[in-house]
């Protein structure tokens, strides 16, 4: 699964992300890139920094310094002049933004699909809103993909009316609409019952089978170790240790991941 | 730009309007406390005899406007031959009797229908210990429920007084000399509507920044229970 | 009984109504407004809003329909004056719809505040990571929440505005209640004028409540509700 070849152009590339939540810095200049078809696992205590990491590329948080550069396109960031003048940087362009948005697609830790719509509304959204699919030709795209994560039997439920598993997946199944050239998974298991992150965590497997570029905020080890080729340890706001999964989680170098990884239940 | 010797020359009446509010506000706030208790009980009864004619009353009072509540009062009643020859008409016919019965009326419906929604809120655990330990009828009642309902009805309850306060304006309509009427008064003498409107509104204001503050501080004492516990960090 | 003044106060319920739905349409402009102002980051719409709302509910609407109403109508004309045009008569209409929707407004600055600040955050998140521009993020994931939030909140308001109205036949708008003092003095039949009225708003009342239980129960789809 390791795609070795140095010519490989990167999908994504972020440089010496840095972020300030007022005196505190949570990121300490934090730079990943990713190849097509890597599955990179990001993993650490909490309060590393992991998930403000992943919600900085597609800014979500606004980082303080770095760059983010996607399927070789800079987004250009300058100092936001509004709200707190701490030095945060927003996007200079609205429609770059949007653009990238649309490269990058994301699986909330909570899930957050829209309460008013039913699944299958949820999937069709953006593809219609945002890419411009006519109504007909979302709903084909996202009953295929409904089907590809298991729930297109309901595809009319409403969120609330879903197991945490099924609203999960069905999560998934709108970022695979997007037809995204890089997936952030946001810890997305943890907000599970036990039972309902097998089938999740098995989605998520067969996606990263299918050759697509995931990066995953996670604490499952087994799915670190088992799916990704890259994993990435981070220690308050620092990449501590990275490399590839098996040899890094069976032979850490570092005392901390040593020990993190003796803590962890996995 | 304000005319300040207007507004000074008749403050004596608005003081006597502010006099004339504040009784009728508690006239009619007392009633209404007092008589809501057991209608609020009577509400969440089960027993369709108690409960279905409180409803049709709050459902009435709530359901009209108080104005129109004091016109039927003040000159409704008149109409009939029977009512001016019973002993009610000495009262009925002065201008305080009929405020202070529409306002408590329509007060007593909803403060019935707020004490009615505290009871039902009642922590059902609360209710079950009471009565494994014997508690029941009125002690139950006295003891454990309604202390505990009206303290939960009483941010709504704040906001019913408040708001009766600020209805007592419609009796200027009616010949009491409070605020409102003395403010349509000086109006009517000086056409100045911001020296007179001006000065009511500041009146009125003051009073409810005043019994908003005094019901926080009620909150504070009668709401301790439910608020966060402050112990000095361990050391 | 109503000695053929029926039609004159069934004219007059028109008037009433036409009052209260016109006055709910003000007040949910300036609702709207007043919530996103509390909301926004600008320090200077924050103090606006809340200024705007603590003045209205600290002054009786009665007092604050005199002051409009009177005031307005002088300022209005003294603007006028300054510019050298005619006096203009500001029809009791037009006056009552607008101080009362103004007025409620505040009251709704509340109810559509609370609402907005009800929809969880990730909704939001999660239609701005999937690039919804701010417009499409507000009009199709924010409104469509924030109203089965807003509900509740619209409806008591509602219910408090139509009874409100009837403030309106003090500053001689020819509504509903002017429509049976002038019956009452008339026939001297004031009893049965007054509760003919009575009986007019609590229908309203009754229709209003039916109507919006059946909207709030259209609103509710695909929410989880306890059951007992």
């Amino acid at each position: 699964m390791t795609i070795d070849t140095t010519d490989t152009p990167w999908l994504l590339q972020a440089e010496n992300i840095v972020k300030r939540f007022g005196g505190h810095e949570v990121l300490r200049g934090v730079s990943v890139r990713a190849r097509q078809g890597d599955v990179i696992s990001m993993i650490g205590s909490s309060g590393s920094g992991k998930s403000t990491f992943l919600r900085c590329l597609n800014l979500l948080e606004q980082p303080h310094g770095g760059s983010i550069t996607v399927d070789g396109e800079v987004l250009r960031l300058v100092p936001d002049k509004s709200g707190p003048k701490d030095g945060a940087l927003k996007a200079e362009s609205a429609a770059q933004l949007q653009r990238l948005r649309t490269r990058v697609a994301m699986v909330f830790q909570h899930f957050n699909l829209w309460a008013h719509m039913t699944a299958l509304e949820n999937v069709i959204e953006a593809p219609v809103q945002v890419l411009g699919l006519s109504k007909a030709e979302a709903t084909e795209r996202a009953e295929t993909y409904l089907q590809r994560v298991g729930v297109a039997h309901r595809k009319n439920a409403y969120p609330a009316h879903l197991s945490g598993g099924e609203q999960q997946r069905v999560a998934i199944a709108r970022a695979l609409a997007m037809e995204p050239r890089v997936m952030l998974f946001d810890e997305p298991t943890s907000a599970l019952d036990p039972e309902l992150v097998g089938e999740v965590l098995r989605v998520m497997r067969s996606v990263a089978e299918e050759g697509r570029t995931m990066i995953v905020v996670t604490h499952e080890m087994s799915f670190a170790r088992e799916v990704s080729n890259h994993v990435v340890f981070l220690h308050q706001g620092q990449i501590e240790e990275e490399g590839d999964a098996r040899e890094v989680l069976a032979r850490p170098q570092s005392a901390r991941l040593q020990g993190f990884l003796s803590n962890s239940l996995k | 730009m304000f005319d300040w010797q207007v507004i000074q020359d008749s403050l004596p009446a608005f003081a006597g309007g502010l006099g004339v509010c504040l009784v009728l506000l508690l006239i009619s706030v007392g009633t209404g406390f007092v008589v809501s208790v057991p209608l609020a009980v009577a509400r969440v009864s089960s027993n369709r005899a108690l409960w279905m004619p409180v409803w049709l009353f709050t459902y009435v009072f709530r359901g009209t406007p108080l104005l129109v509540q004091l016109f039927v009062v003040y000159y409704g009643f008149a109409q009939f031959e029977a009512v001016r020859e019973s002993f009610l008409w000495p009262l009925l016919r002065e201008a305080w009797f009929c405020a202070w019965l529409a306002f408590a009326l329509n007060t007593t419906a909803y403060t019935t229908e707020i004490f009615a929604g505290a009871l039902r809120a009642s922590p059902h655990g609360e209710v079950e210990a009471a009565r494994a330990y014997g508690l029941s009828g009125l002690k139950l009642y006295t003891r454990v429920l309604l202390p505990s309902a009206l303290r939960r009805a009483l941010p709504q309850y704040s906001n019913e007084v408040v708001g009766t306060m600020h209805a007592t304006a419609i009796v200027s309509t009616v010949t009491l000399v409070d605020v409102t009427r003395v403010a349509r008064d000086v109006y009517a003498n000086h056409l100045l509507p911001a020296e007179a409107f001006g000065t009511a509104a500041v009146i009125y204001f003051a009073l409810t920044f005043t019994m908003v503050g005094g019901f926080k501080l009620l909150e504070r004492r009668f709401l301790r229970h439910l608020q966060t516990e402050r112990r000095p960090a361990a050391a | 009984m109503f000695q053929g003044y029926l039609p004159s106060i069934f004219s007059g319920l028109g008037v009433t109504l036409a009052i209260a739905v016109l006055s709910l349409v003000v007040a949910c402009v300036f609702g709207l407004l007043g919530a996103i102002a509390k909301l926004s980051g600008s320090r200077v719409a924050r103090g606006a809003a809340e200024t705007y709302t603590t003045l209205i509910r600290g002054v009786p609407e009665l007092v604050l329909m005199l002051i409009i109403f009177y005031g307005g109508q002088i300022l209005l004309n003294e603007l006028v004056e300054a510019q050298g045009w005619d006096y203009i008569d500001v029809p009791p209409f037009v006056a009552g719809t607008l101080t009362i929707g103004f007025i409620f407004g505040a009251y709704l600055t509340e109810t559509f505040r609370g609402a907005i600040l009800a929809v969880p955050r990730g909704q939001m998140e999660a239609a701005a990571a999937y690039g919804l521009t701010r417009g499409q993020a507000l009009r199709r994931i924010l409104l469509p929440q924030m109203v089965r939030h807003a509900i509740p909140g619209f409806a008591n308001n509602w219910l408090v505005m139509v009874k409100a109205t009837a403030l309106v036949s003090i500053i001689g708008l020819d509504d509903m209640l002017h429509r049976a003092n002038m019956a009452a003095s008339a026939t001297r039949e004031p009893f049965t004028f007054f509760m003919l009225v009575a009986a007019l708003y609590l229908a309203i009342t009754t229709v209003s409540i039916l109507l919006l239980s059946r909207l709030e129960k259209r609103y509710s789809l695909g929410v989880k509700t306890v059951h007992f």
